[in-house]
């Protein structure tokens, strides 16, 4: 076996025997799926929580307005005072009461209408109230204005404006946004890796040179050597935990779905409306035919070219911030000095993640979009936003692909060379607290 | 090729710091050759020159006659200074590993760990972990590991720190025991004492530079003065030591009662005639020539270069 190989393999036997390792690996998966599941639960009793409100209907207006709902039942009071009222609805336990006073027209009965609730009511009953109002109100000006119902239907006409590409490909809104949202995915997936298995790495390095094993190994194999080693092994730990991740995180939802007889749409509604919160959700608005048209297009996305982008811009990526990482574990001493050090670090990630979902998501191929997705700190997970849009025409133009690759092989060579000459210095050196400039003296031995 | 180590002025620098400056050594095969010098002289720095750690920006290194290449590390064994062993790692395994980054195949391994297991009498620490064991004990594990794969040079950098006197005597004998089997060994040290008992030939480093080589024998002869430490037992120490004193250089002398004990310096061969005159003046007790120690040596070398600045 070459010392590589013999290094890869005890950096992964270390790290995936290692207890808390283990543990996370094995409880992570069910502490995700348990979180699902619980917001989901949650969700779904919110939504069967039936609310009673008491009505109490002193004018000659809103006779067969108030509808018992699925989550709503409206019961009337009659012939009682207010306070009466008050106090029944508060015994009865009811969620609130809707006074309507007797006025001599509707507008207002409206104006002077109030409705007592124990706490302050929550937005999804007031609207629904406020609803039952306007539409009163606008009945009666359509009355007053002498139109029919019907009429009025047929005046409100919906309309939207037809989008295209030059060359007469059907276009829909929001696809850049789900197309982003799946690169996102992939690009927060770098990002995610990185810093984990990154921050692995480099406490490796620590402990080997506070245990002071590392000049009894680099007397065996070159610094670079047990740098790319353990690189390398740290990494496949990290796949393999996130394989187990997903394997059993996708296996526990289907199980747990079965138990406790939730249908998968159910939870992506559940989750879907607080993030939309309330803003037109595009595919929800859209008619079946353009369901169809979205389902189209993102079965149209170029999986194998992105899940290969992807590789590609993982491995370049990871391997340029994990020897970075190294190199910091062997400047230090001890973890609490690596702190100046980690900031420049995750700045960058954190640029890359921020400004793909605030301008690359709108605008996938706008200047911004595309500097980041140049610069070589940035592009692993900037690009990987811009990449479901296809290579070429509407996607990503060729050259910007392989201009962003050129630059990230570049660097990622000129990154390890630094990272293995500080790595070469810094785990041979105890006691000094290191500085910038210290590490760039370190450059020159 | 009687050498196995060579190094021709080999010089290092770390930025604006001189580690080594124009240092030449040579290593006879089969030896124990002490490198000494106080801390931070350059010795660790020379060390890891010819460990293939770092490289020298001047100067070359030949092991057996060839220049040193990244072959030869499987033919050398290395103890450092600062040693240590993976905490969370059993020892059978941890072992098993170390033997392997230096070539050795797994089974070959195996088996000579068992030997030494065995001979050291720790064989049932195969499965401990690092971090349960005491530091002596980790000591010894590093000590197999670093002779395990049986190289032709050892390096020990200060091996004898961490260990209690038993287990000191254990390792330097297993250290002579290598010696007799051929292994030629470098032994590094700011100890002088520990030098004396087991060093054939040594260097003395000192502000990265050599300022001594060669057999102890020899620069120990070089060294003395004919100085002669006397003691005898006469009835009339006073009157004798006036005597003396007329036809030697007496340095220093003591009386207790009839004893008299006192330092000369004779010039060469005269100390056949003292001791004949002396037999006649009472009852020799000790007559010795007195061989300056190898702190001696390194005290008086450095004072003479007058590059001692303290």
């Amino acid at each position: 076996m070459s010392k590589l190989s013999l290094i890869i393999k005890r950096e992964y036997l270390a790290k995936v025997r290692n207890k808390s390792f283990v543990i996370m690996t094995f409880l992570s998966p069910f502490l995700m799926v348990g979180m699902i599941i619980l917001i989901a639960y949650l969700t779904k009793l919110n939504d069967n929580e039936k609310r009673i409100i008491a009505v109490l209907n002193e004018s000659d207006f809103f006779d067969n307005e108030f509808i018992t709902s699925e989550s709503t039942s409206f019961v009337k009071f009659r012939d009682i005072s207010l306070e009466q009222a008050k106090d029944s609805a508060m015994s009865m336990g009811y969620y609130g009461l809707v006074y309507l006073p007797n006025e001599s027209n509707l507008e207002k009965v409206s104006q002077r209408s109030f409705f007592y609730s124990k706490d302050a009511p929550s937005t999804n009953t007031l609207e629904r109230l406020e609803r039952i109002f306007k539409e009163r109100l606008k009945q009666e000006r359509l009355r007053e204005f002498g139109i029919s119902a019907s009429e009025y239907a047929e005046m409100d006409s919906e309309y939207e404006l037809n989008i295209s590409t030059f060359d007469g490909e059907h276009n829909l809104k929001g696809i850049n946004e789900i197309k982003a949202i799946i690169g996102g995915g992939f690009g927060y997936l770098i990002m995610m890796f990185i810093i984990i298995y990154g921050g692995f790495v480099m406490r490796s390095v620590i402990e080997e040179k506070t245990s002071r094993i590392i000049e009894v190994i680099i007397s065996s194999v070159k610094p670079f050597q047990l740098m790319l080693g353990k690189i390398i092994g740290t990494s496949l730990a990290g796949i393999t935990q996130f394989g187990i991740w997903i394997l059993s995180g996708g296996i526990l939802l289907v199980v747990s779905m079965a138990i406790f007889d939730m249908d998968p749409a159910d939870l992506s509604r559940g989750s879907a409306g607080p993030a939309m919160g309330g803003a037109p959700n595009p595919i929800m608005a859209s008619s079946d035919s353009d369901m169809l048209l979205y389902a189209q297009e993102i079965m149209d996305i170029p999986w194998v070219l992105l899940v290969f982008f992807f590789l590609v811009y993982f491995i370049l990526g990871y391997l340029i911030y994990s020897s970075i990482y190294a190199a910091i574990g062997a400047a230090v001493d001890n973890e609490t000095d690596t702190q100046q050090f980690i900031f420049p670090i995750i700045l960058p990630l954190m640029l890359a993640i921020y400004v793909g979902f605030f301008s690359v998501f709108s605008n996938p191929h706008g200047p911004i979009a595309v500097g980041f997705s140049l610069f070589p700190l940035t592009s692993p997970i900037v690009m990987m936003m811009r990449l479901p849009g296809g290579i070429g025409e509407g996607g990503v133009p060729l050259w910007q692909l392989a201009t962003s690759i050129l630059i990230l092989i570049f660097t990622f060579i000129a990154i390890v060379w630094l990272a293995a000459k500080i790595y070469r210095v810094g785990i041979l050196m105890y006691g000094k607290k290191p500085s910038y400039k210290e590490l760039l003296k370190w450059l020159k031995y | 090729m009687n050498h196995i180590l060579v190094a021709n002025k080999v010089s290092k620098r770390y930025g604006d710091h001189t580690a080594l400056q124009n240092v030449s050594i040579e290593i006879p095969k089969n030896s124990i050759y002490g490198l000494l010098g106080p801390n931070g002289a350059g010795k660790t720095t020379l060390i890891r020159i010819i460990n293939q750690i770092t490289y020298p920006d001047q100067g070359a290194v030949f092991f057996e006659g060839e220049p040193l290449k990244s072959e030869h590390i499987a033919q050398i064994g290395y103890l450092p200074e600062e040693r240590g062993l993976y905490k969370s790692m059993k020892v059978g395994e941890q072992a098993l590993y170390l033997a392997q980054l230096k070539g050795l195949s797994k089974n070959d391994a195996k088996q000579r760990l068992k030997y030494w297991f065995d001979r050291l009498d720790i064989g049932d620490w195969w499965n401990k972990k690092i971090q349960e064991l005491s530091k002596g004990m980790a000591q010894k594990i590093q000590f197999i590991v670093t002779v395990l794969h049986e190289p032709k040079l050892l390096i020990f950098d200060e091996p004898f720190s961490g260990f209690d006197p038993i287990n000191a005597g254990i390792i330097k004998d297993e250290i002579l025991k290598l010696s007799q089997n051929g292994t030629s060994i470098i032994f590094s040290t700011h100890r002088m004492e520990s030098v004396e008992e087991l060093c054939e030939y040594i260097a003395l480093i000192h502000r990265s530079e050599k300022i001594l080589d060669g057999k102890l024998y020899d620069i120990k002869q070089a060294f003395k003065k004919n100085i002669f430490k006397v003691g005898i037992d006469t009835s009339a120490p006073l009157v004798l030591l006036e005597q003396l004193e007329g036809s030697f250089t007496i340095l220093d002398s003591d009386i207790t009662k009839n004893q008299l004990d006192f330092s000369v310096q004779l010039p060469n061969g005269r100390s056949n005639e003292l001791l004949h005159f002396l037999g006649t003046q009472g009852t020799i007790k000790n007559f010795t020539e007195t061989i300056p120690s190898a702190n001696e040596i390194f005290i008086r070398t450095v004072e003479k270069q007058g590059i001692v600045h303290e």
